[in-house]
């Protein structure tokens, strides 16, 4: 039992931060740290910096040109990454299409696909949840038909996708379609890949809480989609679909970004100042700091038991991947939800425009006020935690019927 | 980074799991928490025989040159069999302030015989009124030519009935100390009772006690340091035990779950329940890393780092086990709150451990007011 990293992981440690510290773009950082609006280009360009540094993609093996590191490098590189501001590595092609195509995709796909996420070229979203099938994922209706002609074989795709992160920016969508309706409902489901230009996609946003535009709608009629771009086997995609799951839970603790914004809400409540003293002084706000803390302290060390397990058995992370979710997303939301506390009246100014990376501030207004923009959108925005990778109630499912057998 | 234990740890593991199973069934540790000492003298020997008393001990003086994960290991099997014996107050805080703070002598005279399982010593330190916090102390030292006197009341002081021997905080001229005192000294009065758990705790009287010079421990008026580090080494203790106690408490419940019927069908398939026994499992998880953090910061040569790391673990741990006792209980509706099945005995003794050596309020304003400083 020892809790210290290892002479190797510390120098590794000294490794990552030192690369940051010499190619993480300080106005990237800046808005990251900041909690200004992201862009496009600002994923995709530290994408391409990490690709030339042979760091593109730190969970892959090293055939594909991933890292081949172990669970405790990855998980040293993402605190680093969170500590200096680095962008979170989009998740939809590196850690959700990439293993399933790797694991089930044939060896054209594989050629065709991966260089181009790990380099940054194509921006991947997702195409799982319908209005109709939500948590109830394998009841989802848009259909799929096989066509032979003169061209080659085709799917016709037709239906709609929602709740779809950054689709806007995409290249491709990975789709669960109904190729079948014979026999249990979770047997009719395939896995295709599918080129956002394809005529016949339409995506229309949806607008959150926090007045932003991440998430949208993706409507297909009549799309056409080779039937080259068929994951594995026709009316196999459910076992895809859970495979990707579980790759989708690693990570998600987000220990790295909430030890960040912890000690940013701890500034925050020295900074703020509560009848003429720090609002840290304010023994009823101090605990709750405190309780989020324990919370936090907690999490980061199941998290490194999980990762530690994982390590010596050389597998994806089991159902116990439900527990950090849950915690890791309640954690998110109380930190973001004391960080709008600690603004006080300035908690309340609605200002999308002090979102802007180049926002001068208001002279008319206190500084910290600039921050009211991101910190009460955050706290909108980060509802969001315990609803989506399969809500915090599918997780407790999860844990009751794959660890306890309930 | 490795959160394993070494196969010296798992061979103790096993043997302690074994001995629970087979030589501490609930109903012979119901007998022992109704009996005139509270705890088996016969399992005391075995734990000598086991080696656990002699386990944080230097080997110099007996012992084993264990650590606070060790410590942690033995605690946890304690926890899940509900183990009555002081060993918490005898070995882990009096044996381990002995071992930091006393003199050759005084090593050489005590720890070889708490390892052996021939002297029992208890921490006669809190007073009425002090609540938890560990400098409010009334009792006095008086110098005089043959040592001190000693004068005072010390409060629900844990294992006292079968101590041989307190561990007594007093103020002197220098501020406070720490003298030992033999249980039959003349002066000295005990008032012994059970506490909820089944265990035995006392009030002490002291009216003169003389001690002589060799019963201070310590340097005088040195002896909050002392106390401060027995107690956080305790603690951390105590959060191992909840940890196994909570572990138990899953195990029972979730094998209540899948039996117990009603409306046609075993309750664990009323989704619920499952929630609530998701809660317990997670609260249980994330209780075991805080109690690792404890056991691995609890040797920490720097005080600040370990208080707050114990604090913190004690809190959350404490809270933890209030959420796995409630459901526990909960969860096996009518017989959950009845003498005769063991899920009530488990939450009180989770319950009891909250509140000994301060509550979660008292450890969260304890680790919440280092948040002033950083």
């Amino acid at each position: 039992m020892d809790l210290n990293f290892t002479a190797e992981e510390q120098a590794f440690r000294e490794e990552v931060r030192a690369f940051l510290s010499a190619r993480l773009p300080a106005e990237i950082s800046r808005k990251v740290l900041g909690g200004k609006r992201m862009e496009k280009n600002d994923f995709v360009a530290w994408q391409k910096i990490l690709h030339q540094q042979g760091w593109g993609a730190v969970a892959w093996p090293t055939n594909y040109g991933g890292t081949g590191w172990n669970p405790v490098q990855q998980h040293i590189f993402e605190e680093e990454c969170a500590d200096a501001g680095a962008p979170m590595q989009l998740p939809f092609g590196l850690k959700m299409v990439a293993p399933v195509i790797m694991a089930f995709g044939n060896a054209a796909q594989q050629q065709r696909f991966l260089p181009r996420i790990i380099d940054g070229t194509d921006w991947w979203c997702q195409g799982y949840s319908e209005p109709g099938s939500g948590s109830d994922l394998a009841s989802l209706s848009t259909r799929a038909h096989r066509v032979e002609s003169a061209d080659g074989d085709h799917y016709v795709v037709n239906g709609q996708k929602t709740w779809n992160t950054l689709g806007q920016y995409a290249d491709w969508i990975f789709c669960l379609v109904r190729t079948s309706s014979e026999g249990r409902q979770q047997a009719g489901i395939s896995f295709l890949l599918i080129d956002m230009k394809t005529p016949g996609i339409t995506v229309r946003p949806i607008i959150m809480m926090d007045g932003e535009h991440e998430i949208n709608e993706v409507w297909f009629e009549d799309v056409r989609v080779p039937t080259a771009n068929l994951i594995g086997e026709e009316n196999k995609g459910w076992t895809y679909a859970k495979f990707l799951l579980g790759h989708e839970r690693t990570g998600i603790a987000g220990v790295g970004r909430s030890k960040r914004e912890l000690q940013k809400l701890k500034e925050l409540a020295k900074q703020e100042s509560a009848d003429g003293r720090p609002l840290i002084e304010d023994q009823r706000f101090r605990d709750r700091i405190a309780q989020v803390e324990l919370e936090l302290m907690a999490l980061e060390i199941t998290n490194l038991r999980v990762i530690s397990a994982e390590g010596e058995k050389q597998r994806a992370p089991g159902p116990e991947a439900s527990i950090l979710k849950i915690k890791g997303s309640e954690i998110q939301q109380m930190l973001t939800e004391l960080q709008m506390q600690a603004l006080g009246h300035y908690a309340l100014p609605y200002l999308p425009e002090a979102l802007d990376a180049d926002w001068k501030g208001d002279p008319m207004m206190p500084a910290y006020a600039d921050d009211a923009a991101s910190l009460s959108g955050h706290y909108f925005n980060y509802r969001k935690t315990s609803i989506y990778g399969g809500s915090n109630e599918i997780q407790k499912n999860i844990i009751s019927q794959m660890i306890l057998g309930l | 980074m490795n959160f394993n234990y070494t196969e010296e740890q798992l061979a103790l593991q096993d043997t302690l799991r074994r001995f629970i199973a087979k030589d501490y069934a609930f109903e012979h540790r119901r007998a022992l928490a109704n009996s005139a000492d509270g705890f088996d003298r016969a399992a005391w020997k075995t734990f000598a025989d086991f080696g656990i008393l002699a386990l944080p001990f230097p080997e110099d003086f007996g012992g084993l040159n264990g650590n606070a994960v060790d410590t942690m290991l033995v605690m946890e099997m304690l926890g899940r069999g509900l183990a009555l014996e002081p060993y918490v107050s005898s070995v882990v805080l009096c044996g381990g302030m002995i071992r930091d703070a006393g003199s050759q002598a005084q090593k050489e005279a005590l720890l070889p015989a708490i390892a052996g399982g021939e002297m029992m010593l208890a921490l006669a330190h809190h007073e009425a009124g002090g609540r938890y916090a560990l400098d409010r102390v009334a009792t006095t030292a008086a110098a005089n030519g043959n040592g001190w006197q000693l004068d005072g009341a010390k409060a629900v002081v844990l294992g006292a009935p079968s101590a041989d021997k307190f561990l007594v905080s007093a103020r002197d001229g220098q501020g406070l100390s720490l003298f030992l005192v033999d249980a039959g000294a003349p002066g000295l009065t005990l008032r012994g009772y059970p506490t909820q758990d089944g265990a035995r705790a006392a009030d002490i009287k002291m009216a003169g006690v003389q001690v002589g010079p060799d019963a201070l421990v310590g340097a005088a008026g040195d002896a909050l340091a002392s106390i401060e580090r027995g107690i956080d080494y305790a603690n951390a203790a105590l959060c191992a035990e909840a940890v196994g106690i909570m572990s138990a408490l899953n195990e029972i419940t979730l094998e209540y779950l899948k039996t117990r019927k009603q409306f046609g069908q075993p309750i664990g398939k009323f989704q619920a329940l499952q929630h609530r026994m998701a809660d317990m499992v997670i609260a249980t998880e994330q209780a075991r890393s805080m109690a690792t953090l404890a056991a691995v910061r609890a040797d920490s040569a720097d005080a600040a780092a370990r208080s707050r790391a114990v604090a913190a673990a004690k809190a959350y741990v404490t809270q933890s086990a209030r959420l796995v006792g409630q459901q526990a209980v909960q969860l096996h509706g009518g017989m959950g709150v009845v003498d005769e099945l063991n899920v009530g005995h488990y939450f009180k003794r989770l319950t009891m451990i909250g509140l000994t050596f301060g509550d979660a309020d008292y450890h969260l304003g304890k680790f919440s007011d280092t948040l002033l400083a950083a």
